[in-house]
């Protein structure tokens, strides 16, 4: 009678085994990334938008119900386009170089993990980010124009005759915070998104912040001017050879960000179609991706 | 090797989206009727700073700003220089119904009054000329706010007011009432107006008193003592049999 023993079990190691793509660890990152930001004090900035807000508030008493609205609206919706933005590029042009300068990098990839799953969790951190804010400055901004219009009701209450009153207050409340400001307040959340995405790239070639910094603003005016330049191209005007090719890498290289400025219209009280503005904010995703893919060919092999 | 890769990724994706973009350009200015012109002019009118933010995407707080500033010469009653930063205000913001209005409101009424009493000008025509030239001014803002604006129905009546009182243009203002009473959510006394300027439009008084009777026979809410008065007018007028005039209540003021 002969007896085997069994082989030492190689399960015996409770460990997870590793994967190539994990969420967990893309969420550790972005997690650590968004702490690292906020201990910056970035958030101050909201307290500079909350004076704007209950500034120009303020400030517009003397003018009519319609230009305080108007106004009010603009200057929030404004300031939340420029933060934003502003927040997108500051944040994301020092997340590589801080990392380098800290070590923090090499210890993260001595570990295994890949670089896609880096770049990722560091874009989704300052996404994180972001979106705290504009939920915030969103709040803030309703909060304001509710109370501006309750006061404008309350003001019109005593000076309207009864029989009135209620077309009064309709048109009053037409005026104030309506659904159509949403898809507004999201392009411009995807527009600081878009931008993040691409100053993440353009920091993976970058050798300072201060150089990833100008080339964001840079794209920022140029990307304004995209759609003159596109049109232009296409419609093949008698401009010579050399300005067409200029024209021409404008147009492919470069993002159209005058298709995310729909606050302008809504602000001026036009709706925006369901398909329009879904078309609108797939365009951003798609070119938040593509900048995360070309920012990782080039992160890919990089020699840190 | 990388750098040749994502230049090719940037520009098949560039070509790819190149038409999606324009057609998105097109399908918003469908939408929006973009008709903002960030021209020569308007960079000299807003500065290099207020220009470059109109182009980066800040147009309508540009526009708000220089709206402030017009506010602050209102109250100077600079007149002129009103006119100029209205224009910039509306070729930056061409579909805020809100500025066309304010616009053609200061100039036909603010305006032409304070031309028409300028005690610097002792020549009482010259006075009338300026008055009659804001009239002009207020009226080519309503008529270009309509025209960017073909679908909303408040430049119609603002610039049916403007006809009526300071144009005494009695036909011109009906058809304009007549435009705005066909907008979805035009407040009903829309049709009440152009039914009553209708009324003074010679060679329309037929069409003007059936349009009123109409009124007038959807129930008392609509006896309101211009419509009564109207329609007596015109039942003279157009020597309506006594058996078929109108119940008038005695206490409609004359």
């Amino acid at each position: 009678m002969t007896t085997t023993t069994a082989p030492p079990s190689v399960a015996a190691d409770s460990r997870p085994a590793h994967t190539f793509f994990s969420p967990a660890r893309i969420g550790a990152i972005a997690s650590n990334t968004l702490l690292e930001l906020v201990r910056l004090k970035v958030f101050y900035f909201l307290l500079i938008f909350a004076l704007l807000v209950i500034g120009s508030s303020a400030f517009m008493v003397r003018f009519t119900f319609q230009e305080q609205f108007q106004v009010l609206k603009d200057v929030s919706l404004g300031a939340m386009s420029i933060f934003t933005w502003l927040l997108s590029v500051l944040a994301t042009a020092m997340l590589l170089p801080k990392d380098i300068e800290d070590r923090t990098l090499y210890t993260i990839l001595a570990k295994p993990v890949p670089r896609l799953e880096y770049l990722l969790g560091k874009l989704l951190g300052v996404l994180l980010l972001l979106l705290v804010s504009t939920l915030v400055m969103s709040a803030l901004f309703a909060a304001a124009l509710y109370l501006r219009e309750q006061t404008v009701i309350a003001e019109t209450a005593q000076n309207t005759p009864p029989e009135q009153l209620a077309e009064a207050v309709r048109n009053l409340k037409a005026g104030a915070f309506t659904v159509s400001l949403i898809p507004g307040i999201i392009t411009i959340y995807i527009k600081a998104a878009l931008f993040s995405a691409l100053t993440l790239f353009i920091s993976t070639y970058a050798s300072s912040s201060i150089f990833t910094i100008m080339i964001s603003v840079a794209i920022y005016i140029i990307g304004h001017l995209q759609s003159t330049a596109r049109e232009y191209w296409l419609a093949g005007g008698d401009a010579g050879a050399l300005t067409k090719i200029f024209l021409a890498i404008i147009s492919l290289v470069f993002p159209d960000l005058q298709l995310f400025n729909l606050v302008d219209d809504i602000v001026a009280g036009n709706a925006i179609a369901l398909g329009l503005f879904l078309k609108t904010a797939g365009l951003g995703v798609v070119y938040t991706c593509i900048y995360l893919l070309v920012a990782y060919f080039v992160f890919a092999n990089k020699e840190l | 090797m990388r750098h040749l890769l994502v230049a090719i990724t940037l520009l098949a994706f560039g070509a790819g989206k190149l038409r999606f973009e324009q057609q998105l350009t097109e399908a918003h200015r469908r939408a929006f009727f973009h008709g903002a012109k960030l021209n020569l002019d308007l960079r000299q009118q807003i500065g290099q700073l207020g220009f470059i933010a109109a182009l980066s995407g800040f147009r309508s707080l540009v526009a708000d700003v220089l709206w402030i500033q017009a506010h602050s010469a209102w109250e100077n009653t600079q007149w002129g220089k009103m006119v100029l930063i209205f224009d910039n205000v509306t070729a930056l913001q061409p579909r805020n119904v809100m500025f066309w209005d304010m616009a053609g409101w200061h100039m036909a009424w603010n305006a032409s009054v304070a031309a028409i009493q300028n005690p610097k000008q002792p020549r009482e025509a010259l006075r009338i000329k300026a008055q009659r030239e804001y009239f002009r001014i207020g009226r080519d803002f309503y008529e270009r706010g309509i025209e960017n604006n073909p679908d909303r129905y408040l430049l119609h009546d603002r610039l049916g007011l403007l006809l009526r009182e300071k144009f005494q243009d009695h036909c011109g203002a009906a058809a304009e009432y007549d435009l705005a009473r066909q907008f979805p959510g035009a407040p009903e006394y829309e049709k009440r107006f152009a039914a009553y300027e209708l009324s003074y439009c010679p060679g329309h008084e037929r069409e003007a008193y059936e349009r009123l009777l109409a009124l007038y026979k959807m129930g008392e809410q609509e006896w309101l003592p211009t419509l009564l008065k109207r329609l007596s007018f015109l039942e003279e007028n157009l020597h309506v049999p006594a058996e078929q005039k109108v119940y008038i209540p005695p206490d409609t003021p004359k």
